[in-house]
């Protein structure tokens, strides 16, 4: 034998059991979980596959067993959403109006002025943080109507400039906060190499900052993108009916009864109005968890 | 003309008075190093070079030129930094050409000064890395190389060796000085690290409290610390502090029984002083086995620490800690009654009530 020389006894890497207790009691959590969240969705999936009849007539967590897309392609193009009847793409359009701008700008001031906190402190920057941090906590249900007069004021309420600016303004102190946070992290000796290497305020900001940044880009894209589109208050008030976002005219398509209610369009127009967070998350999972770990460090 | 000339420095955070009054002339082609404990000043002033901290109040010259207000990248001087600093998403290439592009060097001159640096520094073959794919001493290099580029007359230093290991530290240690024997650049480095300042420097700036203590040659500092603090921060190990009284005229230094002839000490008037601290370093001291009256320190041996070639022996004298340096065969074994030869000549003579040496 190879190792005849060594004592005999337990030798090499201990064996583990496969289920442990404490495995057990992580793995049910998360199947618990997984189920809560994921059953409503396959709910979702399976009605809006269904059509009416069977809908009427079945059990709601049993599959269709005639799969059909017709409620999908009326929830798209000719579902009601109070006088019209052109579906949920109208929203959709809209939605995308007013998320791409406001995630665009919000972003582009926020990390400026981050980038700036951080690195070129200017007199009361701290007191500046300060303020913003504190910002960040006031319920912005408050600031609605002040915002209505301003919005009103401008000449632009009711329009799609009108609430882009409340979505960028809003988006503001939490993003300058993460933005801040990160570039307070990143090494204050490379912000000084660029110094000495006559890198200014701009081309270190693109040269040498952004370009390491990638992770804190994509949470904010990722933070904006999702509420924005997911947010309801701001479109149904601030927008103007011909711009109401993908939320407000699903409200709309679902609450707008003629008839018999339609879960399967009703089913159909919600998923497609939940999918742009749904794919964002499902492709970026990854550098959100980690972009949102690297603002965190250092206050 | 001075090569760089800090004039009334003066640097204050808030009420905190960070560089105290502080005045500094570098010679051209001179390799000053900033040497002290943590907080004592030593970055800040580097930094207060370099343009990156405004200062309170005084003047700072390069060259002659009053630099005082310019930007970093207008002064003329180059800096490597303790962490290298560089840009994790540029090639080795792209870190050493990023500020000659912003200056708006042509094309073939960047890449000729990059080329000439590269080889000056052996990082040829590493150019089209990047620094994540670099070693330590690689990436301190390209550091290195980086403000090499700039073809600058005063290179700063920043503590460029403290991030690694000791091995690497002696090699590129020797590989600085064997940079400025070539370059005959003005440097001024920082460190804490005593052997790096003894063996690199022309000249030492020992600070404390943002104030220079000692600006002189390794030796002098070595050999005449100014001050107790000098004294003690100089030397490992430590030098051997004993208090006591110089009697008789300043002819004798007597603590306990003891009493030690002063006649050959270096230094100033010794007079009569009620309290004087006499400074000895372990290897300026011998073990011998029969006192000398006047000449030796009665002592009893504690423990030892060998140390490859030397050891370092600790032993108690009138009730003092003591250590002497021995080779290591002449390890005594603990317990054992010796007598403490001293040099007088080496010894430092200090006042207890200013601190200064005599």
């Amino acid at each position: 034998m190879a190792n005849s020389n060594l004592a005999a006894g337990p030798s090499g890497a201990k064996p583990k059991p496969f289920i442990t207790p404490q495995r057990a009691v992580v793995y049910t959590v998360l199947i618990v979980c997984a189920i809560f969240f994921l059953f409503p969705l396959y709910i979702m999936i399976i009605t809006s596959l269904k059509n009416i009849q069977e809908i009427q007539s079945g059990n709601i967590f049993i599959p269709t067993l005639h799969p059909t897309l017709d409620a999908w392609e009326k929830a798209w193009n000719s579902a009601c959403t109070g006088l019209y009847c052109e579906g949920i793409k109208v929203g959709f359009w809209n939605s995308i109006k007013i998320t791409v701008p406001s995630t665009i700008v919000s972003i582009i001031v926020a990390s400026l002025t981050g980038y700036s906190m951080a690195n070129w402190p200017f007199k009361f920057s701290e007191v500046f943080f300060t303020i913003l941090l504190l910002s960040s906590f006031i319920p912005y249900v408050v600031m609605i109507y002040p915002l209505v007069i301003i919005t009103r004021e401008l000449g632009i309420y009711s329009t799609l400039p009108a609430v882009v600016l409340v979505h960028t303004i809003f988006g503001l102190p939490l993003l300058t906060l993460l933005f801040r946070n990160y570039f307070a992290s990143l090494p204050q000796e490379l912000f000084k190499a660029a110094r000495v290497d006559g890198a200014g305020y701009w081309q270190i900001f693109f040269q040498v900052f952004a370009p390491m940044s990638v992770p804190i880009f994509t949470v904010a894209v990722i933070l904006q993108v999702t509420g924005i589109w997911n947010d309801f208050l701001f479109g149904v008030i601030y927008a103007g009916p011909t711009n109401y976002p993908m939320t407000v005219q699903l409200n709309n398509i679902v609450n707008s009864a003629q008839g018999g209610k339609a879960y399967n369009v009703d089913m159909a127009a919600t998923i497609l109005t939940g999918l742009v967070p749904l794919a964002i998350y499902f492709f970026s999972g990854k550098y959100f968890v980690r972009g949102i770990a690297a603002g965190a460090v250092k206050g | 003309m001075h090569s760089v000339s800090v004039k009334n420095l003066t640097l204050k955070f808030g009420s905190a008075e960070v560089l105290k009054n502080l005045n500094l002339d570098v010679e051209e082609g001179e390799f000053i190093v900033l040497l002290g404990p943590s907080g004592c000043g030593k970055s800040t002033l580097l930094n207060c070079l370099a343009g990156l901290l405004e200062l309170t109040e005084g003047q700072i010259h390069i060259k002659g030129k009053n630099v005082t207000w310019a930007e970093p990248s207008e002064r003329g001087i180059g800096m490597v930094f303790q962490s290298y600093a560089l840009y994790p998403q540029m090639t080795v290439r792209g870190n050493m050409s990023f500020g000659l592009k912003i200056a708006g060097l042509p094309k073939d001159e960047i890449a000729k000064r990059v080329e000439r640096a590269s080889e000056i520094l052996q990082i040829g073959p590493l150019l089209d890395r990047k620094p994540g794919a670099l070693s330590g001493g690689q990436r301190q290099r390209v550091a290195i190389g980086r403000a090499l580029v700039r073809e600058v007359d005063v290179f700063l230093f920043d503590e460029p060796l403290s991030n690694l290991d000791a091995k690497l530290r002696s090699e590129l240690r020797v590989e600085l000085k064997r940079l400025h024997n070539r370059l005959k650049n003005t440097m001024i480095y920082v460190t804490h690290d005593q052997i790096e300042a003894l063996t690199l420097a022309d000249r030492i700036a020992i600070m404390r409290g943002g104030i220079i203590q000692q600006l002189d040659a390794p030796q002098t500092i070595y050999n005449r610390p100014a001050n107790l603090f000098v004294a003690g921060f100089i030397g490992s190990p430590a030098m051997n502090f004993i208090k006591g009284a110089t009697v008789d005229g300043g002819k004798r230094f007597q603590f306990g029984n003891v009493s030690l002839d002063l006649a050959g000490y270096e230094g100033g008037a010794i007079l009569d002083r009620p309290k004087a601290i006499l400074g000895l370093r372990p290897e300026h001291l011998t073990m011998v086995d029969e006192a000398i009256a006047g000449h030796t320190i009665p002592a009893v041996v504690e423990i030892d620490e060998p140390m490859g070639a030397d050891s370092l022996v600790w032993l108690l004298a009138e009730g003092r800690q003591m250590s002497v340096r021995v080779p290591v065969e002449h390890r005594p074994a603990p317990g054992k009654q010796v007598h403490l030869r001293v040099d007088i000549a080496k010894a430092s003579l200090f006042d207890e009530t200013n601190e200064l040496r005599i």
